[in-house]
């Protein structure tokens, strides 16, 4: 239950626009951004945008959910991999939960993630979509 | 380090314990683990506690313990690691009997999980996960296992059936273990006609919400064999941690710091994983006993869902695992966990287990797993019969 408070819109790079970091040495990209890669202790990395399209590693349905995820249940939840290998988890959305797969080609889009329970206030972020075009 | 050994253990009831307070679950656990061992004194205490704050408001957990223990005075502090503080909180104890520093030393867990109604308890527990990239989205604890349970079905030809091999075979060790909160039998067909929670599992894949304590006198072997009870000696503690967040880990399918730990703990206790004659594992979900059994080397990748299926992790099997009926029927107050595995070990190696639950053939060395969150940190113990 996220507390309305400056931990909101300090996740937004990362949210909004999937801002993840690089780093110099190893090539390899985080998701969300860390200040020191794990592989060598790196700190020296640039923020990149994770690629909008890959595809799904593993899932769930959610079925029994906390009553503030009550207006979407039952909603599936995966691990996607991007295309640059990196992994994100998200909601999937457009679909009838049942026809996800492991494997399906998704799409990462802007969407409504949850009302906060106190204040009302939306917060966004991104959620997979079966990839048809 | 001087030899380490359990010499007295206590438990609280386990269940939905209404009529007993935080404070007074974990005096009731203390209280039986003193008069058991036979201590005049305790030199501290570490009490295991995922979050006293967030399901009964009460943090400060060691100085609450310690006074209405009626010990105000004697050095106490809480130990978090999620759902494996109560064996961090072991190997504490551990580490300061062994190190010399104290003599007699209390380790044990607490957790009041029913004084918060469901939401309250799954807020409380996804604290255990990634708050802002898995919990933000929609993730439930029994969600991220299934996950894991869809990967390793996929990877492996794990089946449903194999999972609820699990949960009933728990159940059939569980109903014979007198502090268990669900101490009945169930069927693989009840198991897969029950509700489902996260796919694949099912509630009856799940382990419950719990309250309880758990409270395990350490010190070391001298003082042991002078107080003249049954006792064991704690040969190894391994420690592991990984990633936070599931999907930042490369294989899905196992639970890294768990195989780890069992590493550091083996090496610790100059033993082989082949020496140790059964586990108390970490069944917060039926594919976790599964991932963790393959984890911590006892079956190859993908074997353990089989050679449940065959009976081997059975009380009679090859390799008995969770002979108390595990988190799944014993019930799981999270903090309490870890020492009530410690104590099912005591147990068995003692030959003290309740009501027939005892592994034929009275084994030597046993080991416990307790884990944190999706498997974030892992903790180990190797015991063996003094």
């Amino acid at each position: 239950m996220a507390q309305f408070s400056s931990r909101i819109w300090r996740e937004f790079p990362q949210r909004y626009r999937l801002e993840a970091s690089k780093f110099k040495k190893s090539g390899k990209t985080y998701y969300p951004p860390r200040d020191i890669d794990p592989t060598n202790g790196d700190t020296e990395n640039e923020i990149v945008r994770l690629p909008d399209t890959g595809k799904v590693v593993t899932y769930t349905v959610i079925r029994v959910a906390p009553s503030q995820w009550g207006d979407q249940s039952p909603y599936a939840l995966a691990v996607v991999e991007p295309t640059d290998g990196t992994r994100v988890m998200v909601q999937m959305t457009d679909c009838d939960v049942e026809e996800v797969k492991i494997g399906m080609e998704v799409r990462l889009e802007f969407r409504r993630i949850q009302t906060e329970a106190h204040s009302g206030v939306l917060s966004y972020g991104h959620k997979a979509v079966p990839k048809w075009f | 380090m001087r030899d380490v050994c359990i010499v007295g253990v206590g438990m609280s009831k386990w269940g939905e314990v209404w009529r007993r307070s935080f404070r007074q679950l974990f005096v009731d656990a203390a209280s039986v683990a003193i008069k058991d061992s036979g201590v005049d004194h305790l030199d501290s205490l570490y009490v295991g506690c995922m979050s006293g704050g967030l399901f009964a408001q009460q943090e400060h957990v060691g100085a609450i313990c310690a006074d209405y223990l009626g010990l105000a005075g004697l050095p106490a502090m809480r130990v978090e690691s999620a759902c494996a503080s109560g064996g961090m909180a072991l190997r504490a104890a551990y580490i300061e009997v062994g190190s010399g520093v104290s003599d007699i030393v209390m380790a044990s867990g607490l957790e009041k999980m029913t004084d918060v109604d469901g939401d309250g308890a799954t807020a409380a527990l996804a604290g255990a996960a990634d708050q802002e990239y898995e919990v933000f989205h929609g993730a439930t604890f029994p969600g991220l296992y299934a996950m894991m349970a869809h990967a390793h079905m996929a990877r492996y030809g794990t089946t449903s059936e194999m999972l609820a091999a699990v949960a009933v075979k728990n159940h059939k060790n569980g109903a014979k273990n007198p502090v268990a909160q669900y101490p009945f039998e169930i069927t693989v067909e009840g198991v897969l006609n029950s509700v489902m929670v996260a796919d694949p599992l099912h509630i009856l894949d799940c382990s419950p919400i719990t309250d309880g304590a758990a409270a395990a006198i350490l010190t070391t072997e001298e003082i042991a064999k002078k107080l003249g009870k049954p006792y064991v000696k704690i040969v190894g503690s391994g420690v592991a941690t990984d990633t936070i967040a599931l999907a930042q880990r490369d294989d899905l399918t196992t639970i890294r710091a768990a195989g780890m730990a069992a590493e550091r703990a083996l090496r610790m206790a100059g033993k082989k994983l082949s020496d140790v004659q059964f586990a108390e594992v970490h069944d917060c979900f039926t594919i976790a006993e599964l991932v963790v059994l393959e984890s911590l080397g006892i079956y190859e990748p993908g074997k353990a869902g089989p050679a449940t299926v065959a009976g081997e992790t059975s009380l009679d099997g090859r390799f008995p695992v969770n002979p108390s009926g595990g988190l799944k029927c014993k019930g799981h107050p999270v903090g309490a966990t870890g020492v009530a595995q410690a104590i099912e070990v005591y147990k068995q190696l003692t030959g003290q287990a309740e009501n027939g639950r005892q592994i034929p053939g009275s084994p030597k060395v046993g080991m416990t797993h307790n884990m944190g969150g999706s498997g974030a940190s892992s903790v180990v113990h190797i015991m063996e019969v003094a």
